[in-house]
């Protein structure tokens, strides 16, 4: 029981599918405009995913290793296609706001990632919580998103409102909404910003000694197809070394200084802004 | 380290200018339009100016603090941006508005991309599309001696007279710094001369956008037609001024060209094809993203070298 306990957790924090292993981005960039929106595709993914993992991990001696993947897509497909007839039936306006991205679930790479990482290789309780956990760090990650972008870009959260907005022609003064957020950009900048968030909060509670556990590095193993992303969890730097780089820094930067203003000149010129950022394209 | 021992790499010879030194030309330049930018649109113009340039100075100072970097804002480099911003807002946007936007130029677009010299697009016109996006409303609303009115372009998109004097002159409802193509001029002829910005960026702009418009703008070689859409809205700001930007622009002269080129006929695009009269900011914007590839196209021969033949005869 305590080892389905820890699969939970490590869906929700641990190796969350949205801030930590940057998986699945598409929906996440694309349905979040709204808290609603959000909460709904990570809770259909949810139930896609549990089951995917619990069908996947029982037929998982059954399935020829060669065909794996063509097996997994057939069984999620298939479980994607009744998830997205009840919503259709029961939640039509949800259906309506998500649109193209409920069909879409079937390729969505969480669900397979798990299917391939875990389900197929683990007993059928441990991948229902493993598709559990996942599903609600993939909910959590996108209803805060959601709720970030719905308070700046409308002032509601879940359809209310709760910062009354401006009325220039009534000369009421409140909260004019910036549009940007319920567009595509929009969600790029939330997404980094809680990012980055998360990875500060990961540093304080290495720095304190009590640091998270880093993900357990790649889903397939296979980095030839990963572009990094999945192992940021892995190489967070412990903050204490973050540190000490930092000091290292000041100090050749304070050498740098005491040399002689002819040589300043020579490092302006080195550090000529089209020279790094040429450098940087390469 | 002894002087006699000082070895270092090419080049020797060094001049003393530096990037404080051009940022104060580029002020210097702008100031012809900002100054009659105030007098042409009155004291709000005024606080916008200060206010974006302030935010600006600001916002890089305290990231700085808080990321534990030493401090630029001597290099003057975010009032060039806060000074463009400014230029680029309509007089009456509400102050707040262009402080978001001077907080999003130097924050976003520059700082989190590495500072000076990192940025991928520019940063005043990647601040003034995130208002555009945001605050539709405001960052379009154009008055014009207590009148709000359609600006030259859109009259011309909409196939009605527009007075070409005075476009040239600046009497005209737009943002605070684009109406005046002569002050605009003025500043672009002191850079030119200065040396801090050679012609083929702009010359390549103009001459491709003219061709452009001249074929497909529907009024056929109309000198009338093709001096208002010059002057109006924010090419010649954005064609001196922004496209000309270092950092965001091509190194190579060759690349130069072809950028100037792509402006010209993105600009035509977006101003004839596209659904909005005005199109400057996202062409330059949408060039500089291209600027890495034309730039790994465009490397100069050394002096002496001898291209290589790809893989013989195919």
């Amino acid at each position: 029981m305590n080892k389905n306990i820890e699969r939970l957790t490590n869906g929700i924090i641990k190796e969350n599918p949205t801030f930590v292993l940057m998986l699945g981005m598409c929906p996440t960039l694309a349905v979040t405009t709204s808290a609603m929106n959000g909460l709904g595709m990570g809770l259909s993914t949810t139930v896609v995913l549990l089951v995917s993992n619990m069908v996947i991990s029982m037929l998982r001696k059954i399935i020829p290793d060669r065909v794996r993947v063509p097996a997994f897509i057939v069984v999620v497909a298939s479980i994607v296609t009744m998830v997205q007839f009840l919503l259709q039936g029961f939640v039509p306006a949800l259906y309506a706001s998500l649109g193209i991205y409920i069909p879409l679930i079937v390729v969505n790479c969480i669900i397979l990632g798990r299917a391939e990482s875990y389900a197929s290789k683990n007993p059928v309780v441990p991948s229902i919580f493993d598709g559990i956990g996942m599903g609600l760090g993939f909910t959590l990650g996108l209803t805060l998103i959601g709720i970030v972008r719905e308070i700046l870009g409308a002032g509601q959260i879940f359809g209310k409102q709760i910062l009354p907005l401006a009325d220039e022609a009534a000369g009421k003064a409140g909260y004019t909404p910036i549009t940007i957020f319920v567009l595509a950009p929009g969600a790029f900048f939330v997404l980094a910003v809680l990012v980055a968030v998360m990875n500060v909060v990961r540093a304080k509670a290495e720095a304190k000694g009590k640091p998270l556990p880093a993900a357990q590095g790649c889903l397939a193993g296979d980095c030839s197809s990963c572009e990094m992303s999945a192992c940021t969890g892995k190489s967070t730097v412990s903050a204490t070394e973050v540190k000490k780089v930092d000091e290292n820094k000041a100090s050749e930067k304070k050498a740098v200084e005491k040399k002689t203003k002819e040589k300043q000149v020579d490092e302006k010129q080195v550090e000529e802004p089209k020279a790094t950022s040429d450098d940087n394209k390469e | 380290m002894s002087d006699l021992l000082h070895v270092s790499s090419n080049p020797h010879v060094r001049d003393k200018v530096d990037t404080q030194r051009i940022m104060l030309l580029v002020i210097i330049s702008l100031m012809p339009a900002t100054i009659f930018g105030i007098i042409n649109f009155g004291p709000s113009a005024l606080l916008l100016v200060a206010v974006s340039i302030i935010s600006c100075v600001l916002s890089e100072y305290i990231f700085e603090r808080i990321v534990h970097k030493k401090s630029t804002i001597k290099d003057l480099s975010a009032v060039v941006t806060g000074l463009l911003l400014a230029l680029n807002l309509p007089p009456t946007l509400p102050w707040w508005m262009a402080a978001l936007g001077g907080v999003f130029a130097i924050v976003v677009v520059k700082m989190l991309f590495g500072g000076l010299g990192q940025n991928f697009m520019n940063p005043a016109l990647g601040a003034r599309c995130f208002l555009l996006i945001s605050f539709t409303g405001p960052m379009t609303t154009f008055v014009y001696d207590g009148v709000a009115s359609a600006t030259p372009l859109a009259l011309l998109k909409a196939g009605e007279p527009v007075n070409t004097m005075s476009m040239l002159l600046g009497q005209t409802g737009g943002t605070i710094g684009e109406t005046s193509a002569i002050c605009l001029l003025i500043g672009a002829i002191f850079l030119i001369l200065c040396g801090v910005i050679d012609l083929r960026i702009p010359g390549t702009y103009i001459v491709t956008f003219v061709i452009f418009i001249t074929i497909f703008g529907g009024h056929g070689l109309d000198m009338n037609y093709i001096v208002a859409q010059l002057c109006g809205g924010g090419l010649m700001l954005g064609a001196f001024f922004m496209a000309t930007d270092y950092v965001t622009s091509p190194i190579t002269p060759n690349g130069k060209i072809i950028f100037g080129i792509c402006l010209g006929v993105l600009t035509g695009l977006f101003r004839i094809f596209g659904a909005s009269a005005e199109g400057v900011s996202y062409a330059i914007i949408f060039s500089n993203l291209l600027v890495p590839l034309i730039e790994r196209f465009t490397i100069p021969r050394a002096f002496g070298v001898v291209k290589e033949k790809k893989g013989g005869d195919k």
